[in-house]
């Protein structure tokens, strides 16, 4: 159970680093949430074989970690932890697809190899432009994006409430399931154990909420927050967003490897 | 369980994306109709306990293995469809962003599988019926378990369907149906047990808790009429887009045939590849055509594969070796301008910064 502590501390880190001031952390948090989406999509608009035409779109969650700060190590091993379900999928590929693509020297590499290698190439950027994007946003900037681009109140404000209270109830748990491991010799706990320890932690939340509630009406709560933020959406925005979707186009309309390739054979005769 | 980004076409993504936002949209209305102003922090808060009773394993009794609580019937039961929905969306937005599961193309396919079949039908339609006003210890447990395992069982095969018809693996239907449902039906089972006993916990200390949210899922006769309304439109949402998958079905079940007939006989790569040629040629021929088909490599393996060839042109090869020379001087290029960047922030201190 050392990994709550992990996954805890993880999750605090990301928080902190999202807390930054460059220039990345500075823009209106819509930019970014709509340039990310936008990512996402060109990346898994590719066809299953796709691996070459893949690999420049690394230029974006690359430039944006570098401008944001975000600790290289960081960010890829938060990747790395995340792969494995999309690889182990990937890996029937080979299995069930095993047509000879090409042969490099003597090797025949089949079709299955590259989507298998397209997959986790498109794991890689999708799962780490997500978690680019949080690191120079932050979670409540978020929230409040999705809100101004039309997410219904109600949710994001749920989601606010949520975020709030992760950290506290993350460690609410945390103390419970150690002063459970402590008392079981080293066994992973019996099922009834941990659904009564689950549900005394749900009872302690219910009144949280209940007290929570009251306090927020006692200060004059109307079912709104109200934060410093409020961010515009400048020639700095428009620039930004503007400037990634005409690169992705460019990026998916022509492959810049297949030109870079050739441009070296050329050079190289 | 947590569908990828990876495995996941823009119009299989975008699909689930328009049907779990139009879930969204109708819930929150709802939520907000209801006018039951403590709910909102209550899900929030119970949003975040989830995450934190997630995070506690437990061993799985005979197996040596360990589990733990996925958290969608139980939020369904505590908090009615609407606001567990809601509820499990903030979660799962939480998951993709800070955990990098899922992602946020897989965010729709999540949402409809992991939030819409327990809130809105292993919950109103099992739960609830299998359970009744005043269910038992017995009762209770037998409707937990059956919900949560039909709940599962569907999720599962949402992750499915939803992998098979974006083609980016070539998992083949059925072999995936075969791996997929057993597994989720032990966990499924595993997940009723758990989420019984919690309720039933609960239930000892508070039973006004499980009860309070009783009345919410059924104010009336008028509401449930809309909710049955609902339940329809989402039935034949969903019967739409299976049938249009299953109308590419037969096929990815003939290509399974084929290539598992086809296995055994390796050592005559011949017909082998041959039919894996002619499986993937309907392949191509049967899926739709996405908007952004055009490049080139894309018509040449159309091209390739069309006169049942079983070598590749020259030219494929050529371009397959400056590809890849070009793609990994494209790599290197992004992380220098990356790297050069980072020397240029660090080198320009900005007050407020992390250190």
């Amino acid at each position: 159970m050392a990994s709550i502590e992990g996954r805890a501390a993880n999750f605090r880190l990301l928080d902190q680093l999202a807390r930054a001031d460059t220039a990345i952390h500075r823009l209106d948090a819509r930019a970014k949430v709509v340039v990310t989406l936008t990512f996402i999509v060109v990346v898994a608009s590719f066809d299953r074989y796709t691996v070459a035409a893949l690999l420049p779109f690394f230029i974006f969650p690359v430039v944006l970690a570098a401008l944001g700060k975000l600790p290289t190590a960081y960010v890829a091993r938060n990747v790395a932890v995340a792969i494995p379900f999309a690889l182990a999928i990937g890996l029937f590929n080979p299995l069930f697809d095993q047509r000879v693509l090409f042969e490099l020297g003597s090797i025949p590499i089949s079709a299955g190899w590259i989507s298998c290698a397209s997959i986790v190439v498109r794991a890689v950027l999708t799962l780490s432009a997500a978690l680019i994007l949080i690191g120079v946003t932050g979670f409540p900037a978020v929230c409040e994006a999705l809100e101004r681009l039309g997410m219904p109140k109600v949710l994001a404000m749920q989601m606010q409430f949520l975020y709030r209270y992760l950290f506290v109830l993350i460690e609410d748990a945390r103390r419970s399931a150690r002063a459970l491991e402590l008392r079981s010799c080293g066994r992973l706990p019996r099922l009834p154990t941990v659904a009564s320890l689950i549900g005394l932690l749900l009872l302690r939340t219910w009144q949280r909420a209940d007290r929570i509630h009251m306090a927020m009406l006692a200060r004059a709560y109307r079912g709104d927050f109200h934060s410093r933020k409020a961010g515009n959406f400048g020639s700095s925005e428009v620039a930004f967003v503007a400037g990634w979707m005409a690169l992705f186009a460019l990026l998916r309309v022509y492959d810049a490897s297949q030109l870079l390739g050739a441009l070296v054979e050329r050079a190289l005769p | 369980m947590h569908m990828a980004d990876a495995l996941l076409s823009p119009a299989v993504g975008g699909t689930m994306w328009a049907v779990s936002t139009g879930t969204i949209a109708y819930c929150s209305k709802k939520v907000t109709d209801e006018l039951d102003e403590r709910k909102v922090p209550l899900m929030g808060v119970l949003g975040a306990f989830l995450f934190a009773a997630q995070m506690i394993n437990f061993s799985i009794p005979g197996t040596g293995s360990s589990g733990h609580l996925g958290g969608g019937l139980l939020l369904a039961i505590l908090l009615g469809p609407h606001a567990a929905f809601l509820t499990i969306a903030s979660v799962l937005l939480v998951q993709a962003l800070f955990f990098a599961d899922g992602g946020l193309l897989a965010l729709g396919c999540n949402l409809f599988n992991l939030g819409f079949f327990p809130a809105f039908i292993a919950y109103p339609l099992i739960y609830r019926k299998i359970a009744g006003q005043r269910p038992g210890q017995m009762r209770l447990s037998v409707a937990a378990i059956v919900a949560a395992t039909v709940g599962l069982q569907l999720g599962a095969f949402g992750v499915v369907v939803e992998t098979v018809s974006s083609g980016i693996s070539s998992l083949p239907f059925s072999t995936f149906v075969l791996f997929m449902q057993p597994i989720h039906l032990a966990i499924g089972i595993v997940e009723g047990v758990v989420t019984a006993a919690i309720v039933s916990f609960v239930h000892r200390a508070r039973p006004e808790l499980i009860s309070a949210a009783r009345p919410t899922a059924t104010p009336g006769q008028q509401s449930l009429r809309k909710l049955l309304l609902a339940f329809l439109v989402g039935a034949m949402l969903t019967g739409g887009l299976f049938s249009w998958f299953a109308s590419k079905d037969p096929d990815g079940l003939e290509w399974a045939i084929a290539q598992v007939s086809g296995e055994a006989e390796l050592k005559g790569p011949e017909q082998g590849m041959h039919a894996a040629l002619a499986a993937l040629q309907d392949r191509i021929a049967i899926l739709p055509d996405y908007a952004f088909r055009k490049n080139e490599a894309q018509i040449q393996d159309n091209g390739g594969s069309d006169g049942n060839g079983d070598a590749y042109p020259e030219s494929r090869l050529g371009s397959s070796v400056s590809g890849i020379v070009g793609g990994l001087l494209a790599l290197l290029l992004a992380f220098l301008i990356g790297f050069l960047l980072k020397k240029r922030v660090r080198r320009m201190p900005r007050a407020g910064g992390l250190p």
